[in-house]
């Protein structure tokens, strides 16, 4: 068996080759395709799981953007109510606002003065029979604050709030919008605990595929042992089983997204109904095509994964025999 | 082409299945492996595919010394080497063609040449009409024929086989026996094991007898065992 009587040397040249080994590429990804589609019924099993495990990352991913986007309206209206004392003129409120106007932190200051309050209550509040029994007004004339985008950092503003409190005619300084950036504290656990989340269920799938994998090897294993007889190495023997994970993997990813956008358009119409109803014309987010490539893109590499790991595990084992 | 020195192997919590046994086979011997079942043969045939190392000793392939060939240089030294079992371990979900196209197509080979090849050792064993056929529809004999031809079909210059006849009547082995013969007549180099001594005997060629692992008779190449069987 001199090496020049090799049957493959000398005839073969090295582009031959190349073309050789990416023909058998193709043909072991379009017969894993194969494969698939001679049991539909298990594989849609297996992509189905797979495609629910993703997408509930990306769903959960999806409402936390969304979340954002809601909320990114909200902080540009960020700003501080500065209450008066009582008794501090109307004029004096003005003089106050023209001195902070120009400072610096400071986007702009408006003046509600304590008769316009009383007006916007009488008519917002539905007390408006009730305040017709004060004699005085008992409402302060009001600074309401809002800083300018560049010290909008959660620091800053709360240095100019201590900074407005110990100006003498100030009672007291309210942020209005306390509550955004609670709920942007809230956004930012859930984003991290989506994170977690993707980790865990992509471990998921790694699981989903590697058994399928190993339940699909233990089967072929009279197949795969008579190869091993005539020669082929393990890369060879794991080949058609990474494409099959990596079909699996596509397949949940295709699935995935199909699920989230599904879920997007039921959602569409009730959501800019609750929208509309205050006042907003938010329109709900869909997944972007570099998200929807992103999950693709997951889903292959965790099908390709899984399987290469339950492929590398199991065909070391299975030695021939005879 | 084949050289055992001083070889034994023992299985975990067993006997001995070899013990110090030594031979040689030349370059286009074709040598008969008989003994009663146990006394070693596949055990030597699997020392020889590097399916069991040995315990103690050095089989040498081809001027190759079988304990340097790694584990991961497996692969490539089985394809210099064709095998024939006796349940003929054939894919039964895949033609006669794909099954003795098998070898070429982990080797690589491009496609026409497969074809081509495939067709000529499939026309060696005469079953060039049944190429297109599963092996269930095939005869027992038949089934043995192809996996004859898909231990030729890479053009090896060593076949072992092991107990290639044992589930054929006589008719039907001495074929499968003539074939062999025919292969050898082109220069191949064959170990058979086999423990039909009559079907050996007829053959004419050297015989080798083991006997619990032991070497315990060695014809020359006429056939005539001078030490007792």
């Amino acid at each position: 068996m001199a090496r020049s009587k090799n049957p493959r040397a000398g005839k073969i040249g090295i582009q031959g080759r190349i073309l050789g080994y990416l023909l058998r590429h193709v043909q072991n990804l379009l017969g894993a395709l194969g494969g698939l589609c001679r049991q539909p019924l298990a594989s849609l099993m297996t992509v189905s799981v797979i495609g629910i495990a993703l997408s509930m990352p990306a769903g959960l991913h999806l409402m936390v953007e969304n979340g954002r986007a809601l909320s990114g309206g909200w902080e540009s209206t960020l700003e501080w109510s500065v209450y008066l004392k009582p008794g501090v003129s109307e004029r004096r409120a003005q003089a106050l606002a023209d001195e902070l106007q120009g400072q610096p932190g400071i986007e702009k200051v408006t003046v509600i003065t304590a008769d316009q309050a009383l007006e916007e209550f009488r008519t917002g509040s539905g007390f408006g029979e009730a305040l017709e029994l004060l004699t005085d007004n008992p409402l302060p004339n009001v600074l309401v604050v809002q800083p300018s985008a560049d010290s909008e950092s959660a620091g800053q503003t709360t240095r100019l709030a201590d900074e407005l409190k110990q100006l003498g005619d100030v009672d007291l300084v309210q942020l209005d919008t306390a509550w955004v950036q609670r709920f942007h504290a809230i956004l930012d656990t859930v984003r991290r605990a989506v994170t977690l989340a993707s980790a865990v269920l992509a471990l998921g799938v790694l699981l989903i595929v590697g058994n399928t994998i190993r339940l699909d090897i233990l089967n072929r294993r009279q197949e795969i042992e008579v190869a091993k007889l005539v020669g082929a190495s393990d890369a060879f023997i794991r080949r058609p089983f990474l494409y099959l994970g990596l079909w699996y993997g596509v397949g949940g990813g295709i699935l995935a997204v199909a699920l989230v956008q599904l879920v997007g358009l039921l959602l569409r119409e009730p959501v800019s109904r609750v929208a509309g109803l205050y006042g907003s014309d938010y329109r709900l987010l869909s997944l972007a095509a570099d998200e929807a490539g992103l999950l693709l893109f997951a889903g292959a590499f965790l099908g390709w994964l899984g399987s290469w790991i339950a492929a590398s595990r199991h065909l070391r084992d299975m030695d021939p025999e005879f | 082409m084949i050289t055992l020195e001083h070889v034994s192997k023992r299985y975990p919590g067993g006997s001995e299945a070899l013990s110090e046994l030594s031979l040689g086979i030349e370059k286009g011997e074709m040598v008969f492996l008989t003994g009663h079942s146990g006394a070693g043969k596949s055990t030597l045939l699997k020392l020889l595919a590097l399916i069991e190392r040995p315990t103690r000793g050095q089989v040498i392939v081809n001027g190759q010394n079988t304990a340097k060939v790694s584990r991961r240089r497996i692969p490539a030294y089985r394809r210099k080497i064709g095998m024939v079992f006796q349940d003929h371990k054939l894919l039964l979900d895949r033609t006669v063609f794909d099954n003795v196209a098998l070898p070429l197509v982990i080797a690589g080979m491009g496609r026409r040449e497969t074809a081509r090849r495939v067709r000529a050792a499939i026309d060696q064993v005469g079953l060039l009409s049944k190429e297109k056929l599963l092996p269930m529809a095939l005869s027992t004999g038949e089934q043995q024929r192809v996996g004859i031809a898909r231990a030729v079909v890479s053009k090896p210059e060593l076949l072992i086989a092991d107990e290639p006849t044992g589930n054929l009547d006589p008719e039907l082995s001495l074929e499968i026996m003539n074939l062999f013969d025919r292969f050898n007549e082109v220069g191949v180099t064959l170990l058979i094991a086999s423990h039909d001594i009559e079907l050996v005997r007829r053959m004419g060629r050297r015989r080798i007898v083991l006997h619990e692992g032991r070497l315990q008779a060695d014809s020359g190449a006429d056939g005539q065992l001078h030490g007792t069987v």
